[in-house]
């Protein structure tokens, strides 16, 4: 029961953290068609802001509930950043943007570095997470119980600003049919910084969970950035239910393989499997009709 | 005049790729000091794998992220030969790497065996990225994956090739690599007359890979692949399969990253897994953004541009090269998406435009 328990819960956890990471890359990918590489640095901000938050608020119990809602502003107000100086200037060029948001990753992190330190700092995890329940024999870290606690959280909040406010319902116009939408008269452009935003922020959120579980550290975001990417590549665009099942799906098996051959050879199956997948589901899992031919 | 402009269009191209070799073959190897003269072939072997992804992005569009992954297999593979070459030299036919013993029980895989035969390695450094290139191409293409997708699982397996390299120390030499080679198909490699030779063979081989594109790109199937890149759906109503003139592009780059990354082995006298993994493989592409991802010699001239920058600015100042990469990606593509090799012509374009406007 432990060797099935064990890959299961603590893949349940990667999941979670893959999918607030995928969350915020599959809406600006859907929306704008815009691969923010430096998504994975947002996620190295929230790590870095909730290490910054101990330093100021010593209480470690409640540090981590200010570092929430600092790393969503710290890395949303980042990602607003790049897509007002840099991005909003080439939508035309979807592919091109990928490589400069890469040029953007490698400075964060060269920053990062300068800044911190190469090593990285370790963050204490606050007295009522340090601890575990027994599920059959496996110590469930609340660590991890948090996690996706806070995916949950992420998933229904997204969700429901998507469904019932007004900026919710000019962004799902806007992935829909960006020229329609601009004729109904919504801002594409203020929708587009909104979702860049919250995007980003969500990243940050995330890299709050990440930083209890590994502290903090310079090339963090690059850990991450792979495996959200294969999970929004799989999980296909314009729905959230497609992102929420191929994030669990990939954290789940890539602890599998981990648990019965070695971590880097899980790596690989796991892309293997993704293109595998690909072969079966050339869009992803599931994707928004269009009469376009592309 | 007008036969003097047409001639120029053709054989114009050409003139220019033999001013390259001239300047590479002839008066590089008369000027440079032995140690600049190998730090330009480093240079020339990721120029020789610029070329190929000039072909697959510039002219196919399509965005290879991990053309590391082919670079490694070349050069491991030239790695693999060296290794055993030197430890042949010293412990007899049996002889086996020296990690082998220090990190493992001593006993060499099956499949390092076939590389103690030097035209088997040749072989295979053409050969093994084709096969991968090609399995991986047709998977991705026929399905019709494109644009970002195909980007992102380009390097996502460049991440796998690096970790695993990282974790199998007793069969590839882990993180360190491979390292400590002695002979190059029997010459040795500590004598300046033979680094000599070495370099002359990649600067050839550059020249040699600048004369297939060209006339690639002549061809009719250049013709296809452009119109591949600018419009897919048109070409396939027009009765071509788009999927298998991208797989013969990607099969060509990836065969000349295989090669280039076999030069580089015997050159730079190590490779490692940050030798072949993503980062370095987005280096590649720095490259080739930067001297003109469409041109003829952008890709090559952007490669050794990059490289030199990259080797005078960390010798001055080492930490602050990074910061200098990203703001290349970021002023590159931002500005000159084109390339700095078209930089004139966008200038006068958008000159021209704005003039027209007002």
């Amino acid at each position: 029961m432990d060797a099935f328990t064990t890959p299961l819960l603590a893949g349940t956890a990667t999941g979670a953290l893959l999918l607030i990471a995928a969350l915020g890359l599959a809406l600006t990918f859907g929306q704008m068609g815009v691969i923010n590489m430096a998504h994975g640095e947002f996620l190295m901000a929230g790590a870095y802001t909730t290490y910054l938050t101990q330093q100021v608020v010593t209480n470690t119990d409640v540090s981590i509930l200010v570092a929430l809602p600092a790393a969503f502003l710290v890395a949303g107000s980042l990602g607003l950043l790049l897509e007002v100086a840099i991005i909003s200037w080439m939508y035309r060029r979807p592919l091109d943007t990928l490589l400069v948001t890469v040029g953007v990753s490698l400075l964060l992190q060269q920053l990062a570095k300068d800044v911190f330190g190469a090593q990285g700092d370790p963050v204490q995890t606050p007295g009522w997470l340090d601890g575990f329940i027994d599920v059959f024999g496996y110590h469930w870290p609340y660590r991890q119980m948090f996690t996706i606690l806070l995916a949950v959280a992420a998933l229904v909040g997204l969700g429901l600003l998507l469904k019932y406010t007004a900026y919710g319902r000019q962004i799902r116009a806007t992935v829909q049919n960006r020229d329609l939408a601009e004729t109904m008269g919504v801002s594409t452009r203020t929708i587009d910084r909104v979702t860049f935003f919250v995007g980003s922020g969500l990243a940050g959120v995330g890299g709050v969970a990440v930083s209890l579980i590994s502290g903090t550290n310079p090339n963090l975001g690059t850990t991450y950035i792979i495996s959200a990417f294969l999970v929004v590549v799989a999980g296909g665009l314009g729905q959230l239910k497609g992102t929420v099942i191929a994030a669990f799906a990939v954290g789940i098996v890539t602890a599998f393989f981990t648990d019965w051959f070695s971590s880097s050879m899980a790596q690989v199956f796991t892309f293997a499997l993704v293109v595998i997948f690909l072969q079966l589901k050339p869009q992803g899992l599931f994707t928004v009709r269009t009469r376009g031919l592309a | 005049m007008k036969n003097v402009q047409k001639w120029g269009r053709t054989w114009g191209p050409l003139l220019a790729i033999a001013l390259v070799a001239i300047a590479l073959l002839v008066v590089a190897p008369a000027v440079l000091s032995p140690f600049r003269l190998n730090n330009l072939g480093k240079y020339v072997c990721w120029a020789i794998a610029g070329v190929g992804i000039g072909l697959a992005w510039g002219r196919g569009g399509m965005l290879v992220m991990g053309q590391g992954v082919f670079f490694g297999l070349g050069g491991y593979a030239m790695a693999m030969h060296l290794k055993l070459e030197a430890s042949m030299a010293t412990g007899g036919p049996d002889a086996v790497p020296d990690f082998m013993v220090l990190y493992g029980d001593g006993t060499m895989p099956g499949w390092w065996e076939p590389f103690r035969s030097g035209p088997f390695t040749l072989f295979a450094i053409v050969v093994v990225p084709a096969v991968v290139a090609a399995i991986l191409g047709f998977a991705i293409f026929k399905r019709r994956v494109k644009g970002a997708y195909f980007a992102i699982l380009t390097q996502a397996l460049a991440v796998a090739f690096a970790t695993l390299l990282i974790a199998t120390i007793q069969q590839t030499g882990g993180f360190n690599g491979l390292n400590q080679f002695t002979l190059f198909f029997g010459y040795n490699l500590y004598d300046p007359v033979n680094k000599k030779m070495i370099y002359s063979i990649a600067a050839a081989v550059l020249v040699v890979c600048l004369v297939v594109v060209w006339q690639l790109y002549r061809s009719r199937f250049g013709e296809l692949l452009v119109a591949t890149r600018d419009a897919e759906e048109r070409v396939r109503f027009l009765g071509h399969d788009p999927a298998n003139i991208k797989l013969a592009a990607f099969v060509v780059a990836a065969v000349m990253a295989s090669i280039g990354g076999a030069l580089f082995t015997p050159i730079t006298g190590i490779i490692s897994p940050s030798d072949v993994d993503a980062t370095a493989s987005i280096f590649l592409i720095a490259g080739v953004a930067l001297g003109g991802r469409a041109l003829l010699l952008g890709p090559a001239l952007g490669a050794i541009a990059v490289g030199f920058g990259q080797t005078t600015l960390s010798e001055s100042f080492p930490d602050q090269w990074t910061y200098g990469l990203g703001l290349l990606f970021i002023i590159v593509i931002l500005c000159f998406p084109a390339g700095l090799g078209n930089a004139w012509s966008q200038v006068t374009t958008r000159f021209r435009r704005s003039e027209a406007v007002s």
